[in-house]
């Protein structure tokens, strides 16, 4: 396998131009093309990666996330609003920049960050070595999820159930009628 | 190092627009783009150079487990970008909620309305 760093560089650039468009743009529906630009992009890069199961779960959720969006923007159409330019939320993004960076280089700068390319693979040595004894799935990933970490998944269903419940619960077009309403009509 | 930095960039550009747009549907697609960011974050940090994916084939030599990139975060960012999908489709409806009670997706006239 060749080295894969100048495909990343190339996609990381394009997935910064593309969040730029997509936040400086005026059009609502250009900023959601944009952002879906940005995480096929992510996809794509995910499969340079070695990761092919997260490729195909990012390209499946874009499509979903493109389509919520646009739902949410397209039918309306006040949906322009004139800017005006904040330098408050400017400081704030460059303040956190810099305490990202800064706190990052304090804590895993004096011991060792992995470099990019040589993980830590402490936990998930024992995961590779006995992944296929253990768990008699081929792919490790799968082992993990639905295996190791079961608990875990249960707790994302939870979530993702409650997160579409409360959608419904939002978007619902009529109340609750009651019965004497039902009974009288 | 330098892809860890440009993905801090990605995270910072989302927070920017998470709290400079007045246009709520904006806010979201900062939350998306962050969102965005970290995912590619935690896998970078699980590559190995030279890696394959972590599947297992029939009689693959032995010494190809020890090229697998890491297996754990993948699993767990797997398990981020559904739920990412399940939050990002709840603020939508409340995105179109907010919409049909005030007509606007301006955070500063929708702030105004009180009570």
């Amino acid at each position: 396998m060749a080295n894969i760093a100048p495909q990343l560089y190339a996609l990381l650039v394009f997935m910064v131009i593309g969040s730029i468009v997509a936040i400086e743009t005026r059009n609502l529906l250009s900023a959601v093309i944009s952002v879906s630009a940005v995480g096929f992009a992510l996809s794509v890069a995910f499969l340079f990666l070695g990761a092919p199961d997260i490729a195909i779960t990012q390209l499946v959720v874009e499509v979903l996330v493109l389509i919520i969006l646009i739902r949410g923007t397209i039918l309306l159409d006040n949906t322009a609003v004139d800017t005006h330019r904040d330098t408050l939320a400017v400081v704030t993004s460059l303040i956190f920049f810099g305490l990202i960076l800064g706190f990052g280089a304090m804590i895993f700068g004096s011991r060792g960050f992995p470099e990019f390319g040589q993980p830590v693979m402490r936990v998930s040595k024992v995961y590779v070595q006995t992944g296929l004894p253990a768990t008699y799935a081929a792919n490790i990933v799968t082992a993990v999820i639905l295996d190791f970490r079961a608990y875990d998944t249960l707790g994302e269903a939870t979530v993702l159930f409650t997160s579409i419940l409360g959608a419904l619960a939002l978007l619902r077009r009529e109340g609750k009628v009651s019965r004497e309403e039902v009974v009288a009509a | 190092m330098t892809v860890y930095f440009l993905c801090v960039v990605l995270l910072t550009m989302g927070l920017y627009c998470l709290v400079a747009k007045k246009n709520i549907v904006k806010k979201v697609l900062g939350i998306v783009i962050m969102d965005y960011a970290v995912n590619l974050y935690l896998i970078i940090i699980g590559y190995k150079t030279g890696g394959v994916a972590p599947i297992i084939e029939a009689d693959m030599p032995l010494s190809t487990l020890e090229r697998f990139v890491d297996p754990l975060p993948q699993a767990l960012v797997l398990t981020s970008i559904v739920i990412g999908l399940g939050v990002m489709s709840l603020m939508v409806a409340m995105c179109i909620r907010l919409y049909e009670k005030h007509g606007t997706f301006d955070m500063s006239v929708i702030s105004k309305l009180r009570g």
